[in-house]
């Protein structure tokens, strides 16, 4: 999709689960672009990922999800792959931003959420906040590093290396209200073919008010390791809660020390 | 709130300097709370025993920006939670949605609290020494001296608790799940400090008058820590989640030890009615130290069951 890039308008990307076909080629140019060097490779035995999870050198992680039965229903019939090019979801409402005591986490021009290198101190609250196990600590600036939805490409008016480069089209990038419009033609298509599990995850405000990155998932989102949209919640819902927790029991030791101390008749 | 967790979430790594952090940040928080009571509604010869209180609360206190500094990846950016040092956004920093921004905050102000408490029972203590006058006058008496002691005190109970919160205040599996965190370290730390200042009167003859007040006062707040930690497994339960406990029993066992051991001290000392009181001691023992070190043994494995628990 060839799109003009502007400041102040909201971009994202649509990531169509059903027709990746775990080539890996995001991650390739993720980490080309953005110069991440990867971790030493390692044989995971898990499927054909070797790459594991996402973290501060993998932006993107193609995920494999072994959804295979044992025995298919009947010749050509059985469950397959799940396959998902993981990524940061720049939510709307970002659970990072909710708990980051320093401001580092921003969101930028784009609508997207961004680490400032030079502001984080590395307290990892972001990491204990993202219900996508999306952001880790980087060893060598010892700060938290995650997707920018190439921050710096946009600025110059490209489209970030992963959709460039994806061969199917499975990650689409674009504004955010073209790529919703895109996917609910993606969707009424599917469930029209008879896929009625087809589903899109982050597309309206029911995640985290809506997801900048946001999919096509055929199947529940737990499946994805995704949480589900009674699981979505922010950390700061329990900011009243815990307070409140903290102010009773403060009182109650109060009372306590007033009665263990009070001027009485012990000499 | 209590949903059924799933969560998908990062561990973020909070370890040795944190668990250290939680732990002092409890007493530094309980001593100076039990300090200020003990000295405004305390007996005149309580003073003793506060003045020890608000020597812990400053030394305790002087561990913690180390800890917590130490922890950070780029140690020399410990400012940055204080000062927002985006370019062309320069202000100072505070996100009350944020308690570990609030906390910073808190660690700054209470710091200026516990030093000048500190300072004052030091000078108090020197004037007690060079003259023979029972009662010098304080350098902070009076409503203004109260007033102090009460903002640091408020202050104190915060601290010794937001770090609970802290947790809660996550996706976190065991933390997120659960409100208790903050009352329980709040209940946790202030035993703790009663045990603490009680084993530290075996060093200062004057405050031994208020030993039978902190074993009954640290009995309260170890059934209220009690009633807390059952509300924390309940919750927890609720949401699923306690089964990740199990690998660390031997830190609950210790924390419950911990419990148990100051409600044995202080089941003579809990007798509340109007003419009656702790019964007095004539010194901290050899029984008083065991009691004192199992509380803090145990003020430091619930922590630290906390923390390992959910990562």
């Amino acid at each position: 999709m060839a799109t003009t890039i502007k400041p102040g308008e909201s971009y994202g990307f649509f990531t169509d689960t059903s027709i990746c076909i775990g080539c890996k080629a995001c991650e390739v140019a993720c980490k080309e672009w953005n110069q991440l060097e990867g971790h030493d490779g390692k044989f995971l035995a898990d499927s054909f990922d070797n790459t594991g999870q996402l973290d501060d050198q993998n932006w993107r992680h193609v995920k494999f999800i072994d959804n295979v039965p044992d025995q298919t229903v009947d010749a050509g019939n059985g469950k397959a792959w799940l396959m998902m090019s993981d990524v940061c979801k720049h939510c709307k409402h970002a659970s990072c931003m909710d708990v980051c005591p320093t401001g580092a986490i921003i969101r930028t021009e784009f609508n997207t959420v961004f680490i400032q290198q030079d502001a984080c101190n590395g307290c990892r609250n972001c990491i204990a906040a993202c219900p996508y196990s999306v952001i880790s600590i980087n060893q060598k600036t010892g700060t938290a590093h995650k997707c920018t939805l190439c921050y710096d490409r946009l600025q110059g008016g490209l489209e970030p290396a992963c959709s460039k480069a994806c061969p199917t089209q499975s990650i689409q990038f674009g504004p955010l209200a073209d790529l919703q419009k895109a996917a609910d033609v993606r969707l009424a298509a599917l469930h029209s073919q008879g896929v009625t599990q087809a589903e899109l995850y982050g597309r309206d405000d029911k995640v985290y008010g809506g997801l900048n990155a946001f999919f096509l998932l055929m199947d529940k989102p737990e499946a994805y390791g995704l949480p589900n949209a009674d699981n979505a919640g922010l950390p700061s819902r329990n900011n009243v809660g815990g307070y409140i927790g903290a102010l009773v029991t403060a009182v109650l030791g109060v009372i306590a020390g007033i009665v263990a101390f009070r001027r009485r008749g012990t000499s | 709130m209590y949903l059924a967790a799933e969560h998908f979430v990062r561990a973020p790594g909070w370890t040795w300097y944190i668990l250290g952090y939680f732990f002092f940040a409890g007493l530094s928080g309980g001593s100076y709370a039990l300090a200020t009571l003990l000295r405004l509604v305390g007996d005149a010869r309580d003073e003793a025993a506060a003045r020890i209180g608000f020597y812990v609360s400053f030394l305790t206190l002087l561990v913690c920006p180390v800890l917590l500094t130490a922890d950070l990846g780029v140690w020399t950016r410990f400012w940055h939670m204080l000062v927002n040092v985006t370019p062309g956004d320069s202000s100072l920093n505070f996100t009350y949605g944020s308690p570990m921004s609030v906390g910073v905050w808190a660690l700054f102000v209470f710091g200026l609290f516990t030093t000048v408490s500190a300072l004052e029972a030091f000078v108090l203590d020197r004037r007690a020494r060079s003259t023979s006058s029972d009662g010098p006058a304080r350098p902070l008496g009076g409503v203004l001296g109260r007033g102090f002691n009460i903002a640091g005190g408020i202050l104190a109970l915060f601290f010794a608790s937001y770090t609970g919160v802290l947790l809660s205040v996550s996706n976190q599996p065991i933390w997120s799940d659960t409100w208790m965190l903050g009352g329980l370290f709040l209940a946790s730390g202030l035993s703790g400090s009663a045990a603490l200042i009680t084993l530290l009167t075996r060093y200062r003859a004057d405050a031994v008058f208020s030993l039978g007040r902190l074993h009954e006062a640290d009995g309260y707040f170890s059934i209220l820590e009690l009633v807390l930690l059952v509300a924390f497994f309940v919750t927890i339960a609720a949401a699923g989640t306690a089964g990740r406990t199990l690998p660390w029993l031997p830190l609950w066992v210790l924390a419950l030890a911990g419990i148990g051991s100051s409600l044995v001290a202080a089941r003579g000392h809990m007798r509340i009615r109007p003419s009656g009181g702790s019964a007095v001691i004539a010194r901290a023992g050899t029984d008083t130290l065991v009691v004192s070190l199992l509380v803090l043994v145990g003020v430091l494995a619930l922590r630290a069951a906390v923390i390992f628990s959910a990562q």
